[in-house]
């Protein structure tokens, strides 16, 4: 209870309410603008958050973390097009049931869900600290080492079938990360003689130029589209009562959100998959699934919305962030001297605790937001790709110049919105670059640190937790290759009956496909020449 | 689905070739400069300690990905499609101008003002030209700099153009706009 006080005590300032009430709100209008998403917002808020207290800049963020995939929602629903990329299953049963007049009912479902899912995973967290706060401490360099090359293998493996292009990219992040003045011997690295390199890459940089200016680039490139949003019925409070009716479907939804966010690496896409096949077979209903099921919305939005309060765990347990925006708050701690990990849970547990009340008040606020403006949300969706392309080009201004007034960064940035801007036409994945670049440092200290107290390799992994994160990668590469290998093999030599990852797999890319595929048409029309291969 | 299917249903194949043997082209030098640009030096107690150890485990691992990928890719050679899908990636370059234009014209001529020269001129220059449209823009840009410098009081300095304003105002300007 001395703890609750404590942190409530944290909490207790204008503009702590004021920073959670902005990222809330923010948060929902971000997620519901297709094309913003809340890794841009936070790329360019991040340089704003450096002059307010940790706890402020914090709430803040994670505000528009935890509410941006509520927004999501919306447009996913209302008019087929994700709000964020997490929101891409939501379209898959969401827009089914707006073309059947159920638009509300959908919304509301998504809400409810949502609401449970965030709820829960907060009150896991909040239950789970004690044990953290044990456990945490266990964790010395050869431990954060492994765990963080877990984080690597792991961001790598997720992206199936574009494996070896995220582990180079994965490795073009760790390579950027060690340009600049090494630390240990003071020694310039593929610096080239420049001395604008001498200080290396700023992270804070390389994210707004691969988020934020890439997403300019994009929408100053492409064409408007005709956005209609049909009208439905319904009430938007129907959706918490069907969510009663199905506890079951949204229990395992969270869980697994849960489980997964605390992964390093593997994140929102993981726990949606596995939530939604989990449900598929466990309804009673499964061909409905896809036509504009329920139980398929409520597994997808309350598995995503589990994700950002369980991704907090690897960052303030262990300071290894699990994927690009908790990768982005490990700066904003840094910056303010808070060091996450181990030290946190032993010295700031009430920081620690603060930090969960926020994100429990998050959702009650986002939830409360929604039901009262989802009318004017929609709206939001009609503004024109080019015109927003424009705002996000002036706001990654403020937030790459605020940092040191340098022109040399705002150039660096624009270097890095290019090769966003390449990544995103071809598809490739961004996120394993920021990791590679925030992991490859930490491992790189680390792995020196434990080297030296190390004399035989078997020293490395003597300790239990370095021996199971040891024994998890091993698994992990083992049953990567294995499954390569079984892939590689011809078609006649394997059974017939394909797994339900493969299914889902080939669907979810069908579906991605054909909905760049119908952009592209629209954009050919209009243009004189277009690529033809995607 | 064999992985190469799974790879090709998600990786955009036209101009793909492209930029992975310009990753490879570019990894190779910089594998090749390693020597020069990093130094293994005696001091170190362990491997891990080496200066080049972890550039070299980065651009190994870069080489290793980007040459895997080009050899499982169906088609190695650039063709036509490769070339047009090339010559779409230089599009946003107008628009890098535009960026780095407005960086180097606001610590000299104001956040504001150019502020409003970048979305005005920008919203125009992209078609969109009703009132709505500009006043939106101009709107956006006043927002931004009064949400920004004046509330949040981000770093970025007050231009040089605000010297010529009487005392008060220009500190004003200076502070705020």
């Amino acid at each position: 209870m001395e703890l609750i006080a404590a942190a409530l005590d944290v909490l207790a300032r204008w503009d702590v309410a004021l920073a959670l009430f902005v990222g809330a709100i923010g948060g929902v209008a971000i997620g519901a603008i297709p094309g913003v998403g809340p890794a841009v917002a936070i790329a360019i808020l991040l340089p704003a958050t450096f002059s307010m207290d940790p706890i402020v800049g914090l709430t803040l963020l994670l505000g528009i973390y935890g509410s941006s995939m509520y927004g999501g929602a919306i447009p996913a629903i209302l008019i087929n097009t994700p709000g964020t990329a997490v929101n891409a299953l939501t379209t898959y049963d969401g827009f089914p049931m707006t073309l059947r007049g159920e638009g509300r009912r959908a919304l509301s479902l998504a809400y409810s869900a949502s609401f449970a899912g965030g709820i829960f995973s907060v009150v896991c967290l909040i239950f789970l600290s004690p044990v953290l706060a044990q456990i945490a401490p266990m964790f010395g360099s050869r431990e954060i080492f492994l765990a963080a090359l877990l984080g690597i293998v792991l961001v790598v493996v997720a992206h199936r079938g574009q494996m070896l292009i995220a582990a180079a990219l994965a490795g073009f992040g760790i390579f950027i990360g060690t340009v600049g003045l090494e630390p240990a011997a003071y020694t310039r690295r593929f610096t080239f003689g420049q001395s604008w390199l001498a200080g290396g890459f700023d992270l804070i940089v390389v994210v707004l130029g691969l988020f934020a200016l890439s997403q300019a680039f994009l929408l100053l490139t492409s064409d408007d589209e005709d956005i209609r949003v049909p009208k439905s019925r319904g009430s938007l409070f129907q959706g918490f009562r069907e969510l009663l009716r199905h506890p079951r479907v949204a229990g395992i939804a969270a869980s697994f959100g849960v489980v997964m966010g605390m992964i390093p690496g593997v994140g929102e896409f993981t726990a949606q998959f596995m939530s939604y096949t989990s449900a598929q077979k466990m309804s009673k209903t499964p061909e409905a699934f896809g036509q504009g099921s329920s139980e398929g919305l409520i597994a997808s939005e309350t598995a995503n919305n589990a994700v950002p309060a369980a991704a907090m765990i690897p960052l303030l347990a262990l300071g290894i962030p699990g994927e690009a925006l908790t990768a982005m708050m490990l700066s904003v701690f840094y910056v303010h001297n808070v060091v996450p990990g181990p030290g946190l849970f032993q010295n700031d547990m009430d920081f620690v605790v603060a930090l969960y009340i926020a994100l429990l008040a998050l959702n009650v606020i986002v939830v409360g937001f929604l039901l009262v403006s989802t009318g004017w949300l929609v709206h939001l969706t009609r503004i024109p790709n080019k015109f927003l392309g424009m705002c996000i080009l002036m706001l990654s201004f403020v937030g790459v110049f605020s940092i040191r007034n340098s022109t040399v960064d705002c150039l660096i940035a624009a270097a890095f919105g290019l090769l966003g801007y390449l990544l995103k036409r071809l598809n490739m994945p961004i996120v394993p670059i920021i990791l590679g670049m925030v992991l490859g440092g930490i491992m790189e200290v680390k792995l020196r640190a434990s080297m030296a107290r190390v004399r035989t390799p078997f020293e490395f992994i003597e300790r239990p937790i370095a021996f199971i994160l040891f024994c998890v990668l091993v698994i992990i590469l083992a049953s990567t290759l294995w499954r390569v290998w079984r892939e590689w093999q011809p078609v006649d030599r394997r059974s017939l009956t394909k797994k339900s990852s493969t299914r889902f797999g080939r669907r979810i890319a069908g579906r991605k496909e054909r909905h760049f595929a119908n952009r592209l048409k629209h954009q050919r029309r209009r243009r004189g020449y277009d690529h033809l291969g995607s | 689905m064999d992985s190469s299917d799974d790879r090709f249903s998600k990786t955009k194949s036209s101009g793909q070739v492209v930029f992975v043997l310009a990753a490879i082209l570019i990894v190779a030098i910089l594998l090749s400069q390693i020597t020069g640009q990093t130094v293994w030096t005696d001091r170190a107690r362990n491997f891990a300690s080496q200066p080049r150890f972890w550039p070299a485990v980065a651009l190994v691992v870069m080489l290793a990905g980007f040459v895997g990928h080009f050899a499982l890719m169906r088609r190695r050679r650039p063709n036509a499609l490769d070339w047009i899908e090339t010559r779409r990636w230089t599009e946003p370059l107008e628009y890098l101008l535009w960026f780095m234009a407005y960086v180097l014209a606001v610590p000299v001529a104001g956040f504001l003002p150019m502020s409003l020269l970048l979305a005005l001129a920008l919203t125009w220059r992209l078609g969109y030209r009703s009132r709505l449209h500009l006043g939106c823009a101009g709107g956006f840009a006043v927002a931004t700099v009064l949400l920004f410098k004046a509330f949040l009081g981000v770093n970025i300095p007050g231009g040089r153009i605000y010297e010529i304003l009487p005392g008060a105002l220009r500190s004003f300007a200076l502070t705020n706009l």
